[in-house]
């Protein structure tokens, strides 16, 4: 499956309480939780995007509060997912298990420009810049993973054993 | 002879039935306690329930805590609270806690003995890795790997490297666990340890009292790491003994002699000053001295990383015959309801009132912007907490400034960051 969108860019170490503030998270509905995407990175950031849009951001992504909150968010808005030179631990684990497509790609978060126009495949984790053709690969996605991905995320995985119980 | 291990390998293993395991292994792992609060918890009892789920894997073993957004403070906080109340009973589980009962959680667990040296311990809240400072496993995870574990009592782990920290000296005067995390955290920023254990060790931790301890296992996830830990000695012990709900043995809780480390780093921290996170980062820390002339508007003592006994007998030290300079809000949290009582009956709670200082319920409250003590544009505001990020306590136009409570509490006196020494 391919994706394109255009870039929206951020710097290093953005934290979940940028990505969205603690003072929102006195709900889970992600239609909510997606008016205050970005807030304190950006106020501006769900106005202006749209949907199959991507983030592209420095290291360490997601910082912070294990708020599963924020990927909710970022995957209510309808982004298309997030390249980063790299992702905080918990970030990077709840984005895959709620189903928020993430690429860490140090080269291409490093080049990749704010309002550029990217395609990704996302069964190869190749990134194409549309504006200067230049391709990237983002890390290959650990085999368990994929296992998770492919039974639909780990919830999927979960009712499969609750039903064989 | 059999491969040497961690202590983060070793417990690890252990919950995984095996006798070795190595860093990079993908492991599925026992889980001891899942833990949950009122901001995490609603989202994972939805997942419990879509997959169908109809009884959580053990019901002494899940625990639930509403200590964020409680006592509530809006409706939508209060359905949040109560959807966790009602699966609580629902589910009957042994270790609930709101209301009259409400703590915050990661001063909770080791202080009602819930988790025991050896544990493997996963929490919707990435402060659970405060339980390292028992020489357990424990990783803040997200809601969905909650759900996961409720249902049925494992969790899927990435052995992680460790990173060895090495503490050498003697502490000074006014100086704590939390200064030499922060200092940690300085030296190695805020994903130095991302994905790895920070094994804390060398003589001045030895000498540690626990709730030091406690501060730093907190604050491992803002250096990005998996856990912290520290291996479990007379001290840990000592705490333990009369507390512990379950039978533990720390007789293997060592790493081994030549195990493999993908850092060591080793600082002397006898010259050591208090120091102080500056803004927005846990990361941009300074020495005390260095921090310049900063006025403040409030000053927050408590939370999970340094709302405990210790921490309110250092304050009250500072703040014995007083007062909190006028236009500061001084605001003291004890973490647990048996620690505000310690608090009341030592004579804590009539300094700080005489000092001026407003004396809240236990919650997490403040810390995270959620309420009593919200900041408006502008303010700026010293606390005892473990995060300045943008807009963290209030305002994205407001500051925080992290520190140990000496110096939070000096600070409130002065009206600008000082230590007690200025006094």
């Amino acid at each position: 499956m391919e994706l394109q969108g255009k870039v929206y860019r951020f710097g290093d170490d953005i934290n979940t309480d940028e990505i969205l503030p603690a003072r929102y998270l006195n709900t889970s509905d992600p239609a909510e939780l997606a008016k205050h995407a970005m807030e304190d990175a950006d106020p501006e950031f769900v106005k202006k995007v749209k949907p199959g849009d991507f983030i592209v951001a420095g290291k360490n992504f997601g910082c912070g509060s294990s708020r599963e909150h924020a990927p909710v968010a970022l995957k209510a808005v309808g982004l298309s997912g997030v390249i980063a030179a790299s992702f905080a631990r918990i970030f990077y684990r709840n984005a895959f298990n709620m189903g928020l497509a993430i690429f860490e790609a140090p080269e291409a978060a490093a080049e990749i420009k704010a309002g550029q126009e990217i395609s990704v495949d996302v069964n190869t984790g190749t990134i194409t810049n549309l504006g200067t053709g230049k391709k990237y690969q983002s890390q290959p996605i650990p085999p368990f993973m994929q296992e998770l991905l492919a039974d639909g995320g780990l919830m999927a995985h979960l009712k499969k054993y609750v039903e064989a119980k | 002879m059999s491969k040497p291990q961690t202590i983060t390998q070793k417990i690890l293993a252990a919950h995984a039935g095996k006798e070795y395991v190595a860093p990079g292994e993908l492991i599925l792992a026992k889980v001891d306690i899942a833990l949950g609060n009122d901001i995490t918890a609603p989202l994972a009892i939805k997942a419990f329930r879509d997959v169908g789920a109809k009884k959580v894997f053990d019901r002494e073993r899940v625990v639930l805590v509403c200590d964020h957004f409680a006592p509530n403070k809006d409706i939508a906080s209060a359905i949040q609270v109560q959807t966790v109340r009602q699966f609580a009973q629902e589910q009957n589980l042994v270790h609930f806690y709101d209301g009259g009962d409400m703590w915050v959680e990661h001063a909770l667990l080791p202080e009602k003995g819930i988790v025991v040296p050896g544990d493997l311990v996963i929490g919707a809240d990435s402060h659970t890795c405060t339980y390292g400072a028992l020489g357990a496993f424990a990783s803040g995870v997200g809601s969905t790997d909650l759900a996961a574990a409720m249902v049925n009592g494992e969790v899927w782990l990435k052995v992680p490297e460790s990173i060895k920290f090495v503490y050498q000296g003697k502490l000074g005067p006014w100086v704590t666990g939390k200064d030499l995390i922060l200092y940690t955290i300085g030296d190695i920023g805020v994903d130095g340890a991302n994905y790895r254990a920070m094994e804390f060790t060398g003589p001045a931790i030895d000498r540690l009292p626990m709730a030091d301890r406690f501060s730093m296992a907190n604050m491992a996830v803002e250096a990005g790491a998996k856990n912290g830990i520290f291996a479990p000695d007379a001290v840990t012990l000592a705490y333990v003994k009369d507390r512990g709900l379950r039978p533990f043995d720390i007789k293997n809780l060592y790493s081994d002699k030549d195990s493999a480390y993908a850092l060591v780093k080793t600082y002397d921290v006898g010259r050591l000053e208090p120091q102080v996170a500056c803004p927005s980062s846990p990361g941009n820390v300074k020495p005390l001295s260095r921090v310049g002339e900063v006025t403040i508007d409030q000053a927050v003592i408590g939370s999970c990383t340094n709302g405990r006994l210790e921490d309110l007998q250092v304050a009250a030290r500072v703040l014995k015959g007083r007062k909190a300079a006028k236009g500061v809000r001084l605001i003291i949290i004890p973490a647990t309801p048996l620690i505000y009582r310690q608090a009341m009956d030592q004579g804590l709670l009539a300094i700080f009132m005489e000092a001026g200082a407003v004396i809240g319920p236990p919650t997490c409250g403040p810390c995270l912007g959620g309420h009593m003590g919200i900041l408006a544009p502008g303010e700026v505001a010293i606390a005892t907490t473990n995060r300045n990020f943008v807009g963290r306590m209030g305002h994205p136009q407001s500051k925080v400034y992290l520190a140990n409570p000496a110096v939070t509490a000096a600070s409130a006196v002065t009206g600008r960051i000082c230590g007690p020494d200025s006094l």
